[in-house]
């Protein structure tokens, strides 16, 4: 099936050049960094996390999120996401192959990260982030891959497959799980120590990732005429709105956890993002703008008249997406250094090298998700007739 | 055969280009290492041993490297006693590149040969040579 | 042979599978029982250490230390230099075993607005606690980071790190540092301020001090100790020995004097003492 992928028009030849040029860049980018080193981006001995482990965390949220879809329509038969189920598969494919590249550039002695195999050490998150991670992504792919075939060839799906699809289920909700437990058993991290952490990491996973998913089939409506049905959509779009809403709930439980009990600890990771701390306030604007991307995602999902306006659900769900980025990534990795065990302030940025390295993986993801999306939409749109809609 | 003259061809040049090495090289064979051990610390030895002999180290020096620095680093094993019953630290830096102070003219000429580069003196220092200036690397 | 291409690569795939899960499960249910090395599995990499074993810990005297008047920095001297610590110019990337903090910064959860004048002006060393029940093994995927069963010093097998600095995000105490570059860079043009009895880093692994098991190897005490022992009347600031010894040097210090850990509530257990 992957050679209806190298059948297109010019725009899509012309993205798939536009995806490797940006992911050119920044593989050169990356091999600067592996001569010279991780000194070529921002982190410090302070905030020893930055941008890769970010992206890395906020896009395990968005591969879990195909759990999202595969609950309705496979345990309980949820008929309109039969056309969608697929992108959403395909999405998680995508995702957590970046998130394991953004791992592998993460890495000071990449050579060596075979080590994590060689040396299973049951007591370190790190060991079961990786089991997890690549069993979803092999769920993903011989879930997706062989649902499309069967597609293809107009039967139902293998019967060993239920199995597999079922196991798809915990397995997403543990893959988010553990990467929170990588945050929230850190006890010299008080921002990240909390008992919520899963369940803000879970409660954005399921805004992020579905508004992400809605918004590439409203692009995939747009250049191919394919349409997943327009009752999927706004299923989809309603439960965006009820996990940011939740979302954002939980983020005021620990505004109210910190500044009720005034502990220092529990305030000073708050303060430094949302005010500024010891004069240091970099990342202020950067959490006001999500917030306010909150606002206006919510409301914009919320509100039936706009939300069934493909326009206004496009702009909320690009707002959401946006907010929980800034605040997954930015805020909580970046945030969670900040004040250092000895309650100094050290402040982060970018450089350009692991900008691009980072915005090349995001073109890695684009280039996988494309092909993929590519093959779906030839599958689905071929000897069309006697398929359902 | 369909597309006979591009597959022929084809192939032609796959295998050229996969044979390279074996034929660009063909008629010049290079030097057999020499790796010299007149360094002055062996040269004041009365007897001249390694910890091992010559043949085990020419085919296990690297696991016995290998092999003690996990020991000293892991196991806290600083002792290796020889065959002899002599007893030596385990350290490349301060036991091995103490007598074998040449590294251009003893590890470099196997490894150079052989086309390996091992890592070790990314970390351990190598001793410094009078000859060219050292680069630290 | 009749085997065709799906079928072999199902396979191929499966036996991948459960050769690569074989491995990690005997290594998870019989940890050693793999290793090519003739000797006995040793348990404890990852456990504590048996109550009845050493661990080494240290008391800094700070009172001591804000005694002097001229900035002494003997200990942290002795340790980078013995140890091939770079100086390096950025902060942002230092890299750093031991290093003077004020109290404030040691201890931010015990500091008050009205600490006392020597206290609030002085500084003094603070360093890696060797916990009894340290965070950064805890989550170190390698075991490259790791609780000698010996003598309770928790090691770093540079051979081992990948640099994935989950045990620097992990250390409540900020201990450990990364080499965000080649540390050789910060040498060039004084090659002759290596110490060659040592080796270096490369970039990209994490470091910290380590009590200097090579040192105690030969009998010595670690740098900083030795090195403040030699001022004399004047130093004498470092007690180092085994915590688990009731008669040791450190055991008596403990007893008569009143000492802080940094950060106890957290359940770490450091074996660093603080007379403040």
């Amino acid at each position: 099936m992957i050679e209806k992928a190298l059948r297109g028009d010019e725009r899509y030849w012309g993205w798939i050049i536009f995806l490797l040029v940006i992911i050119g860049v920044g593989f050169g980018s990356y091999l600067y960094q592996l001569n010279v080193g991780l000194g070529i981006t921002g982190m410090s001995r302070d905030v020893s996390w930055g941008v890769y482990i970010a992206q890395f965390t906020y896009l395990v949220g968005v591969a879990a999120s195909a759990v999202m879809l595969v609950i309705p329509l496979y345990l309980h038969n949820y008929k309109k996401y039969a056309q969608a189920v697929i992108f959403g598969e395909f999405l998680a494919i995508a995702a957590v192959t970046m998130c394991m590249l953004f791992i592998i550039v993460d890495i000071g002695q990449p050579a060596r990260i075979l080590n994590v195999l060689l040396h299973p050490t049951p007591n370190s998150i790190l060991f079961w982030d990786m089991i997890v991670l690549n069993g979803y992504l092999l769920l993903n792919i011989v879930v997706g891959y062989n649902s499309l075939l069967a597609y293809r060839k107009d039967v139902p799906p293998p019967g060993w497959l239920k199995p597999f699809i079922y196991l798809s289920i915990p397995w997403a909700i543990s893959i988010h799980t553990v990467t929170a437990f990588l945050y929230a058993g850190l006890p010299g991290r008080h921002m990240w120590l909390t008992a919520i952490m899963a369940p803000r990491f879970l409660a954005s996973a399921f805004a992020s990732g579905p508004a992400l998913l809605i918004l590439l089939l409203l692009l995939v409506h747009r250049l191919t005429r394919f349409d997943v049905g327009r009752d999927a959509v706004q299923s989809l779009a309603k439960t965006v709105c009820y996990a940011m809403i939740i979302n954002v709930f939980f983020l005021g439980m620990e505004f109210f956890t910190g500044f009720y009990s005034n502990i220092p600890g529990h305030m000073h990771g708050l303060e430094y993002l949302f005010a500024g701390l010891h004069g240091h306030a970099q990342l202020v604007p950067w959490m006001w703008t999500a917030a306010v991307f909150a606002a206006i995602g919510i409301l914009f999902l919320i509100t039936p008249p706009l939300r069934r306006n493909h326009g206004w659900l496009a702009v909320g769900c690009a707002s959401i997406f946006l907010g929980t980025w800034i605040d997954k990534g930015i805020g909580l990795v970046i945030g969670g250094f900040v004040p250092s065990p000895l309650d100094v302030v050290t402040e982060y940025n970018a450089t350009f090298p692991e900008i691009a390295i980072a915005v090349a993986i995001w073109g890695i993801g684009a280039f996988i998700l494309t092909v993929l999306y590519k093959v779906t939409i030839a599958v689905k749109t071929e000897g069309a007739p006697h398929h359902a809609a | 055969m369909y597309d006979e003259k591009f597959i022929i061809p084809g192939l032609v040049i796959f295998v050229g280009i996969f044979t390279f090495p074996l034929w660009v090289q063909m008629g010049k064979a290079a030097p057999v290492p020499e790796p010299k051990i007149d360094t002055p610390v062996i040269q004041a030895m009365a007897e001249k041993k390694c910890v091992q002999s010559k043949l085990y180290m020419r085919t296990d020096h690297m696991q016995m490297l290998n092999d003690w620095r996990d020991e000293v680093v892991r196991e806290a094993k600083r002792q290796f006693v020889s065959p002899e019953g002599k007893e030596y630290d385990k350290s490349l830096q301060l036991t091995c590149m103490n007598c074998h102070s040449n590294k251009k003219d003893f590890c470099d000429k196997c490894h150079n040969y052989a086309g390996v580069a091992p890592y070790c003196w990314d970390c351990h220092i190598q001793p410094q040579e009078p000859q060219a200036p050292k680069e630290t690397m | 042979m009749g085997v065709n291409r799906r079928e072999f690569l199902k396979l191929a795939g499966c036996s991948a599978l459960f050769g690569l899960g074989g491995a990690s499960a005997f290594e998870i249910l019989r940890p050693g029982a793999l290793d090519a090395s003739a000797e006995a599995p040793h348990h404890g990499e990852a456990a504590a250490p048996a109550p009845q074993g050493k661990q080494l810990g240290m008391v800094v005297d700070v009172r001591k230390c804000m005694a002097q008047k001229d900035g002494c920095t003997a200990c942290i001297q002795a340790c980078h230099v013995t140890h091939n610590v770079p100086s390096i110019p950025n902060l942002k990337e230092e890299v750093k075993w031991i290093w003077k903090t004020p109290y404030e910064q040691a201890f931010p959860e015990q500091y008050h607005e009205f600490v006392d004048d020597q206290l609030k002006a002085g500084q003094f060393p603070i360093l890696c606690n060797h916990c009894a029940d340290p965070p950064c093994v805890r989550v170190c995927p390698t075991k490259a980071t790791f609780k000698r069963p010996e003598d309770g010093i928790v090691m770093m097998d540079m051979h081992r790190c990948i640099g994935c600095r989950f045990c620097m995000a992990g250390c409540p105490y900020g201990a450990r540092s990364f080499n965000w570059r080649d540390p050789r860079t910060y040498f060039v043009g004084k090659e002759d301020q290596m110490n060659k009895d040592y080796p270096t880093r490369t970039m990209g692994v994490v470091e910290k001090c380590t009590f200097c098991p090579e040192r105690l190897a030969k009998g010595q005490l670690p740098a900083c100790v030795e090195a403040c022992q030699k001022l004399g009347e004047k130093g004498n600031a470092l007690v180092f020995g085994d915590l688990n010894d009731p008669d040791s040097e450190i055991r008596q210090v403990l007893r008569t004097n009143k000492t802080l850990r940094r950060k106890a509530e957290l359940g770490t257990k450091p074996s660093v003492f603080f007379i403040v």
